[in-house]
């Protein structure tokens, strides 16, 4: 027997709503989590990860000790967190003796691990450890750029699939209208050998150039390190396809009474109803109504005290 | 400058150099982070060169610029939302050809002479506004026609439930369920003859079973494979101590006191009390009566009985020492 379930209340059911997969989605959500063992190294990136993505991040401060990604059966309760959350990417950090500062970025599609790359994190630099002009300081989810330097991300395989990974993760919501004076973050994204790459967070200072396009300037304000890739598992072939579909193969909806012509091009038809006088509904509060009332009395007004009148004219 | 070789991607506003080698990396971390910078910021200024000269439109807040499409393409979150299956009416309509027709929310109510909703609280020809149901000769008598107004008016609301959730489950079969509906099992489907749902295993249930069957094996399941997301069987029983060998600070006297405790009850004049007669008279009572049972089991041979799982504890047996 199946009983038919429905939110109790609007706000319930907003929520569940919102969770519900989309013709065009939202940003996606992080999740940021800890494995049995974090350095202190490792436990400042996580919460500057953290407030870097601020406005869509979810951050567990417990240890997980039956999280591990790369293993068979250690997906479970992450993919259960990732449900529970809202959450498509997830930055999960470790530390070990055979992997010290590690870091393991993952998608996740439908709530399953889409794919995973395992960095290990070194060199690294706080926020607090820049000095800058604090005007200058990146606001919470603003649209960020992204500069990717070297050939490493087009040659080697881990590079390009870290590049696209940092690229989801940092990226925010796709937009369609932007402000241009909105922008004030860049990633840069170095290939210093096959391997590593070095990664730094810089705020956006536009000057003055005397052309309409202004001259860049990067302040860097951190945090800054290098990431050494570990493992990474790909998405398997079947999976990729079917996350890679998007709503612009769907037909859009047709608007009512526009139509296109090549000539004119846009074209609304506008439908106006019949005025129906005599259903017009008759009050005293009509205007017409009134002025004739008023004017009525007026005449009375001028005819009974015209000598009172006259008498106050020259006042 | 070579900014015809870099991959600009606008809708996210990436710009990519795939051409760029270093020469020799820099040892000091300084010069590396400059370099990068001064790389980054010609990058940069290559997405601000293509993004400044999109056409925008002036607003309170500063030039808004529309931004085109992401060309880098990356997964979705999540499935693409499916097509809701039609309904059963929705199917029998089309055959059919009807068509949705706008009906007035306001109606004549001729009982009453007056407009009333269509629907709702206070509706038109609403059950509860008959004061008088005329007799009919099919009428038979002692039936109360208003209990049976409302009776059909109940069977009616039931049946419509009832296509509701045959239209939902078919919703679900596509995966097309709507997002604030669930659908949830109340009971298991009740079978044959049989008159209560059978009770669901506990966790703690099949946890055993699951355990016994893993260590069923000659090798006590060393070697199988697991599945994702299973667990090692728990350990039944205790584990075996070992007292230090060695004497130390706290637990090497530990052993010292154990055999004294057994030599002091020996050696003691009062011996008598090792032997707890009762104790020593129910055990032989129980043995004698095992061996009685054996005996009889080896005649009257139950197969029923063999088929049953011998439930063994783990644990030694509970002979005491002392």
């Amino acid at each position: 027997m199946l009983k038919i379930k429905t939110p109790k209340t609007h706000r319930a059911k907003r929520a569940l709503e919102k969770h519900a997969p989309k013709l065009v989605e939202n940003g996606k959500k992080t999740l940021i989590l800890h494995g049995t063992k974090t350095s202190n190294v490792l436990n400042s990136v996580l919460t500057q990860i953290y407030h870097l993505k601020r406005d869509s991040a979810v951050k567990y401060t417990k240890k997980n000790e039956n999280i591990r990604p790369f293993e068979s059966g250690g997906e479970t309760s992450l993919e259960f967190f990732s449900l529970k959350t809202d959450c498509s990417l997830f930055v999960f950090g470790s530390h070990s003796k055979k992997r010290p500062n590690n870091l393991v970025l993952g998608r996740m599609y439908d709530h399953h691990v889409y794919d995973l790359v395992e960095v290990g994190v070194e060199n690294f630099k706080p926020i607090d450890s820049f000095e800058y002009d604090k005007k200058i300081t990146p606001r919470i989810g603003s649209k960020p750029f992204f500069a990717f330097i070297g050939e490493g991300f087009e040659s080697v395989e881990e590079l390009k699939h870290l590049k696209e990974v940092l690229l989801d993760l940092f990226r925010g919501e796709v937009v369609e209208n932007l402000d241009l004076a909105g922008v004030d973050r860049v990633f840069v994204c170095t290939a210093i050998s096959s391997t590593t790459v070095f990664l730094t967070h810089c705020a956006l200072r536009l000057k003055r150039s005397g052309t309409s396009v202004p001259r860049m300037e990067l302040v860097e304000v951190g945090p800054s390190m290098d990431l050494v890739v570990r493992r990474h598992r790909l998405p398997n072939d079947s999976l990729k396809k079917e996350a890679m579909k998007t709503a612009s193969d769907q037909p859009k909806k047709k608007i009512k009474n526009v139509s296109s012509d090549i000539v004119q091009g846009k074209i609304g038809k506008i439908y106006i109803p019949d005025q129906q006088v005599g259903n017009m509904p008759l009050s005293n509060e009509i205007k017409g109504l009134k002025r004739e009332r008023r004017e009525a009395k007026k005449n009375k007004v001028n005819g009974d005290h015209q000598s009172k009148k006259r008498k106050t004219d020259p006042l | 400058m070579g900014a015809e070789t870099y991959q600009i991607d606008l809708g996210n506003l990436m710009a990519f150099d795939p051409s760029h080698h270093f020469q020799s990396i820099p040892s000091a971390r300084e010069d590396l982070v400059k370099e990068c910078l001064q790389k980054g910021t010609e990058l940069v200024q290559a997405i601000a060169n293509a993004l400044f000269s999109l056409p925008s439109t002036e607003d309170p807040d500063g030039p808004i610029v529309h931004l085109p499409q992401p060309t880098t393409r990356l997964p979705r979150e999540k499935h693409l939302p499916k097509p809701k299956p039609p309904t059963k009416w929705e199917l029998f309509a089309k055959a059919k050809g009807i068509k949705n027709r706008k009906k007035d929310k306001r109606v004549f109510d001729e009982q009453t002479g007056a407009w009333k909703r269509r629907h709702g609280y206070d509706r038109v020809n609403d059950d509860k506004d008959v004061p008088i149901i005329e007799a009919k000769l099919t009428d038979e008598p002692g039936e109360d026609p208003f209990a049976q107004r409302k009776v059909e008016k109940k069977k009616r609301v039931e049946k419509q439930e009832k296509n509701r959730l045959q239209n939902l489950k078919q919703a679900m079969k596509a995966g097309a369920l709507p997002s604030h509906v669930q659908l949830a099992a109340t009971a298991l489907p009740i079978t044959g003859s049989q008159k209560e749902a059978p009770k669901k295993a506990s966790k703690e249930e099949l946890e055993n079973v699951a355990g016994m069957a893993a260590t069923a094996t000659a090798s006590g399941g060393k070697f199988d494979k697991k599945l994702p997301g299973e667990k090692a069987p728990k350990h039944a029983g205790k584990f075996r101590k070992f007292l230090p060998v060695v004497e130390g600070k706290g637990m090497g006297t530990q052993e010292k006191q154990q055999t004294e405790k057994i030599l002091n009850q020996l050696m003691a004049k009062s011996s008598h009390d090792i032997l707890d007669v009762n104790k020593a008279v129910t055990m032989f009572n129980v043995k004698k009566e095992r061996q009685r049972k054996k005996e009889k089991d080896r005649e009257v041979f139950n197969t029923s009985n063999k088929l049953k799982p011998k439930k063994k504890s783990l644990k030694k047996s509970s002979k005491k020492k002392n």
